[in-house]
């Protein structure tokens, strides 16, 4: 088989990456297999290339390779000493071997020099069933172990910030000591001490509070020693469902795993992505998750009430498609009575005053794009919508591509693409009382109004509020219908930089809520505007077909990296606001 | 002051002046013929001075023998910005004590050849970096250097030739890792002290990221002499392979511990029945290591051969330092290989699980041998591990923890055994009888 370089993936070729200069190659042999590589490429991605596993602690793609952990040894035919492949570079005509006698033997006895002082108590350890020292003691250590003197005894040790160390389970691989070096630009963990009496520790007082990159060491730590105060004995890995996504507090769009269970994420972690997060997030994008997060309790036994002034409802939700009825009480609806009610409506207001359309940066390109066409299809008029804006960016030192951008909301960018624009300050609020109401079609998407007046919407011709959150903005709606947040539903986001990005649905939205685009797209199909799309997929593709700066794009495109939007990048104002 | 370690027999090069104090003194030293090689050296040039160490077959002191010359010509030719030569004078390892005692009484026969020796490879700055324990002599080394700089011997300008080789003295903090060669180089760069994977090889990427040379404390002592009096004299001391004196420090159970400089290839019986007055109290002799700790003990019927690196090595040990540890027939070897064991388990710097665990393993398990709590799967053990400590890390620490503990298995398994089967020393108990 041969490699021959990183697969670009279709996204970056869509963006226009020019083809990858020709490069050297050098050939090699692993475990038989023939590998070709660029010149330089390490042993350890060679192998990877090739399918063939290597085991390792202290190497990490995203930082710099130590060799000290020794896990990695290859043989090298004709090579006295076994070699790290971790740091060793591939040379012409070699044959290495990672499967020999002599390897495996190394890699047993060192895991018995692993097993010495820690202390097994993986039955409590937040990390089992993940972690590396598992997976290869149970792969290829030894069946008993030799040791019967009392092992080494350390405490715990809150390193401030979301983490805490365990001592005693520590392999000292120093990933952690690298990353607050390398990545996170902040020297504030050291190795203290030598030989077994090494420690990992912070400078006396000064530990990583305030560190906003300092959580990704609970990530990389390939053992248990670093734990999340947050998921603290919350889940157990193996008890979790993984689902790709985008977190959403910025308009950096990094790619996250949301882990969760029984339906309520436990955690975030990053997700690979060299062209956005490498495999780092930020400490404000992994640990704000619960405003995605609540109201998830099972729906069936506890719903809304009937009528709004009905009674408490429990689960925060808006869970039923509701309508104003003749005597201006709102009342639950199917959604195809409240479909049907609602085309008639807007049919019949078509083209009058015009329309005003407020949407939540929250919301995915596919709903964004077609609440902004059912505008247009309606008379046009305003497109607005309001987020909130940090004083300042937070660069990642060692990933400069990577910042806690200002604007604090995934699809701003989106939003301005399909012609949104934004108004209101930097909480995320006003901006709304400058623009008239009386006599027009309202649409509402996810923005809960929380700070406008009682009377909003109270002179409009219709008020159709479409979100998760029966918060203030629906007073005065004529028509609640329940849609799913992003973690409930299939879409993209579009960063900052004009990157479009899909996520996945990660958990199960209330049982009546449906995606904004599918609500959208029904609308649309009976004002005569196309057909509803089927699915996801269908719904980008119709905002490719509307918008220019979707054209040419889809899932396919997009694929796992994310594609740039087919316009150039603006460095004018509004990109930079936008950033 | 007499100096305490003498013999008639000595060839005495590079310790002549031992026990001297004026010859500590810049204007003793030059009424001793001192700098008078740097000056012939630059006179010269670059190429030859090379060519003429080459020649000497000049082999590292600090333990691995490597050809100096061959390790010089490794620097670029070409000069594209700061380079260093370091001097490694941070002699920690057990049984050595030569590099202390050609600082403390011979620091400008240093400051020459550590000159001549920047200058052959175009370093712009000396370290010399000395043991931080060495207070003495380390202010002797200061006093030098600012001597040399207050006569134009280093700084700018040196001797009036254009040339400048600044000299700076950088004192450890304690750590017998720190005189491993890329180790010294983080300590000098105020790192933690921790060997460096190589590649890059120093002459590469050394100290501060630039082409570096590091070489030990008499090999560049033995320098200026070379350059005075040339490859051919120099080859006439010693044998083929290793050429030239070495400084042999013994220390354990002999009659007179010292310091003695003999050519390479000079007997170990000679040096230690005549040299050294023979075994202390009449005793028989049990084991010698002859490098300093880190190499295999060689047991008493292993001793009669000539100490050159290559007659060491046919033995099954090393040169190493030339740090020659006698043991007399009262000597536990339980008890001495547990505490060279617990000197690496302590000075490992932690960076490679196998010597980082391992050294503390090894040195748990020959405390509860030596203290008769052992089992003879223990020794299996014992095996076990040093072979997995050995050719698997960095740096050879690791393996020089393992190589002292697999020799002594081999060759004085009976005292193993007889702390395991008696649950005391064997060793103490003959004695008291
Ligand atoms: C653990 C360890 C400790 C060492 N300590 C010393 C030392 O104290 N002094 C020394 O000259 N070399 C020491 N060395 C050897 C150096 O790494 C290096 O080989 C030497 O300084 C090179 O000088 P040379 O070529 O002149 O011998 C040590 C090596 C190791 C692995
Ligand atoms: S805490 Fe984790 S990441 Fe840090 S050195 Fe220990 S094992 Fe490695
Ligand atoms: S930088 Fe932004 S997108 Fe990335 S984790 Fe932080 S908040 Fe989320
Ligand atoms: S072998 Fe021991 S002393 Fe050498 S680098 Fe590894 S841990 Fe440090
Ligand atoms: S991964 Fe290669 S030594 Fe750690």
């Amino acid at each position: 088989m041969a490699i021959t370089g990183q697969g670009t993936s279709a996204g970056s070729d869509a963006a226009g990456a020019a083809a990858p200069p020709p490069q050297d190659l050098v050939n090699c042999t692993i475990n038989g297999v023939a590998v070709s590589v660029p010149k330089g490429t390490r042993i350890i991605e060679a192998a990877e290339a090739a399918g063939i596993g290597i085991p390792y602690y202290c190497y990490h793609p995203g930082l710099s390779a130590p060799a000290m952990c020794r896990m990695c040894l290859v043989e090298i035919e004709g090579a006295p000493k076994l070699q790290p492949a971790c740091v060793t570079v591939v040379g012409e005509g070699q044959s290495i071997l990672t499967e020999s006698a002599k390897a495996r033997a190394a890699r047993e006895g060192n895991l018995e020099f692993y097993l010495l002082n820690h202390p097994l108590d993986c039955p409590i350890c937040d990390k089992a069933g993940e972690c590396k020292l598992q997976d290869y003691t149970h792969a290829e250590g030894r069946k008993h172990g030799r040791v019967v003197e009392p092992k080494r005894v350390l405490n715990q040790d809150d390193f401030g910030g979301d983490v805490l160390y365990e001592g005693d389970r520590c392999i000292m691989c120093t990933r952690c000591v690298r990353f607050m070096r390398e990545i996170a630009g902040n020297d504030a963990l050291c190795v203290v001490q030598r030989g077994n009496r090494s420690v990992i520790d912070t400078f006396f007082d000064e530990g990583l509070d305030g560190d906003l990159w300092a959580g990704n060491i609970i990530d990389i730590c390939p053992v248990g020693a670093l734990l999340s105060k947050d998921f603290l004995h919350k889940a157990r890995a193996w008890d979790l469902d993984r689902s790709p996504s985008i977190c959403p507090n910025c308009s950096q769009g990094c790619n996250v795993y949301v882990d969760s269970r029984d339906n309520l994420i436990m955690r975030l972690r990053p997700r690979p992505n060299p062209e956005v997060n490498s495999y780092w997030m930020c400490e404000e994008g992994r640990l704000e998750y619960e405003w995605y997060n609540r109201a998830n309790v099972p729906t069936g036994t506890i719903g809304m009430a009937d009528t709004i002034g009905g009674g408490p409802n429990p689960t925060g939700r808006c869970e039923r498609p509701m309508v104003r009825d003749a005597q201006g009480r709102l009342q639950a609806a199917t959604w195809h009575d409240a479909v049907v009610a609602l085309v008639q409506r807007l049919g019949g207001l078509r083209g009058e005053n015009g329309v005003l359309a407020v949407a939540s940066p929250a919301h995915a390109n596919e709903d964004v794009a077609l609440l902004h066409r059912l505008a247009q299809v309606l008379g046009g008029g305003d497109a607005v919508f309001r987020v909130r804006t940090a004083p300042s960016e937070v660069v990642c030192p060692g990933f400069p591509k990577l910042a806690r951008r200002r604007e604090l909301a995934a699809n701003g960018r989106g939003l301005r693409a399909v012609g949104f624009r934004r108004v209101g300050d930097d909480a995320g609020a006003g901006g709304l009382d400058e623009l008239t109401t009386a006599g027009k079609i309202i649409l509402v998407l996810g923005d809960a109004l929380a700070d406008v007046p009682e009377t909003f919407g109270a002179d409009a011709a219709l008020f159709v509020y479409l979100g998760s959150e029966p918060g203030p903005a629906v007073r005065n709606a004529d028509f609640i219908l329940p849609v799913t947040n992003f973690v409930e539903q299939e879409g993209t986001f579009t960063n900052f930089e004009g990157r479009v990005q899909r996520f996945w649905p990660a958990l199960e939205p209330p049982p009546l809520a449906r995606p904004a685009w599918q609500v959208l797209g029904v609308v649309l199909a009976g004002l005569d505007d196309g057909p509803a799309p089927a699915d996801a997929a269908s719904a980008f593709l119709r905002a490719a077909e509307l918008y220019e700066a979707f054209g040419g794009l889809s899932y396919e495109v997009i694929g796992g990296r994310g594609a740039l939007l087919n316009e150039p990048v603006q460095l004018g104002a509004g990109a930079a606001e936008g950033a | 002051m007499a100096y305490p370690f003498r013999h008639e027999k000595e060839t005495r090069i590079l310790s002549e002046y031992f026990g001297d104090p004026e010859a500590r003194t810049l204007d003793g030293w030059k009424k001793r013929g001192g700098y008078q090689a740097l000056r012939k050296a630059i006179e010269m040039g670059r190429d030859a001075v090379i060519e003429e160490v080459k020649a000497s077959g000049l082999r590292g002191r600090g333990g691995a023998g490597f050809p100096t010359g061959v390790k010089w010509s490794f620097m670029p030719k070409e000069k594209t910005g700061p380079s260093y030569l370091l001097v490694n004078s941070d002699e920690s390892e057990p049984g050595a004590f030569k590099d202390r005692e050609l600082i403390r009484w011979t620091p400008h026969q240093l400051i020459e050849g550590a000159l001549i020796g920047a200058y052959a490879i175009q370093a712009d700055h000396v370290y010399i970096y000395v043991r931080g324990e060495f207070f003495e002599p380390a202010q002797v080394v200061a006093r030098a250097i600012e001597e040399a700089y207050q006569n134009g011997l280093a700084g700018k300008n040196i001797l009036g030739t254009g040339i400048d080789i600044d000299v700076t003295l950088h004192l450890g903090a304690g750590a017998y890792i720190c005189g491993e060669e890329t180790a010294l180089m983080n300590s000098l760069e105020g790192r933690r002290g921790q060997p460096r994977v190589k590649p890059p090889f120093p002459a590469v990427s050394g100290a501060f990221g630039r082409p570096t040379t590091i070489n030990n404390v008499e090999t560049l002592c033995a320098v200026p002499h070379i350059i005075n009096k040339g490859a051919a004299w120099y080859r006439g001391f010693g044998t083929e392979k290793s050429p030239g004196t070495k400084l042999f420090n013994v220390s354990g159970h002999v009659v007179r511990r010292g310091n003695y400089e003999f050519p390479l290839g000079f007997p170990m019986h000679e040096l230690l029945y005549d040299v050294c007055g023979g075994i202390r109290d009449g005793r028989k002799l049990k084991a010698v290591i002859p490098g300093g700790s880190s190499v295999p003990i060689l047991a008493a019927e292993e001793c009669d051969i000539n100490l050159d690196y290559e007659s060491v090595i046919a033995a099954g040990s090393m040169l190493g330092t030339a740090s020659v540890i006698v043991m007399d027939d009262r000597t536990c070897m339980v008890k001495q290989v547990r505490r060279m064991v617990e000197f690496y388990a302590h000075e490992s710097c932690g960076q490679c699980t196998p010597c980082r665990e391992g050294t503390a393993w090894v040195a748990k398990i020959m405390r509860r041998i030596e203290a008769g709590l052992g089992t003879e799967a223990d020794l299996e053990k014992l095996v076990d591990l040093s072979t997995n400590m050995t050719g698997t890390t960095i740096c050879v620490l690791s393996d020089s923890c393992a190589a002292p503990v697999m020799s002594s298995l081999k060759k004085f398994k009976d005292d193993y055994l007889g702390h395991i089967h008696h649950g005391a020393c064997p060793v103490a108990a003959a004695a008291v009888a």
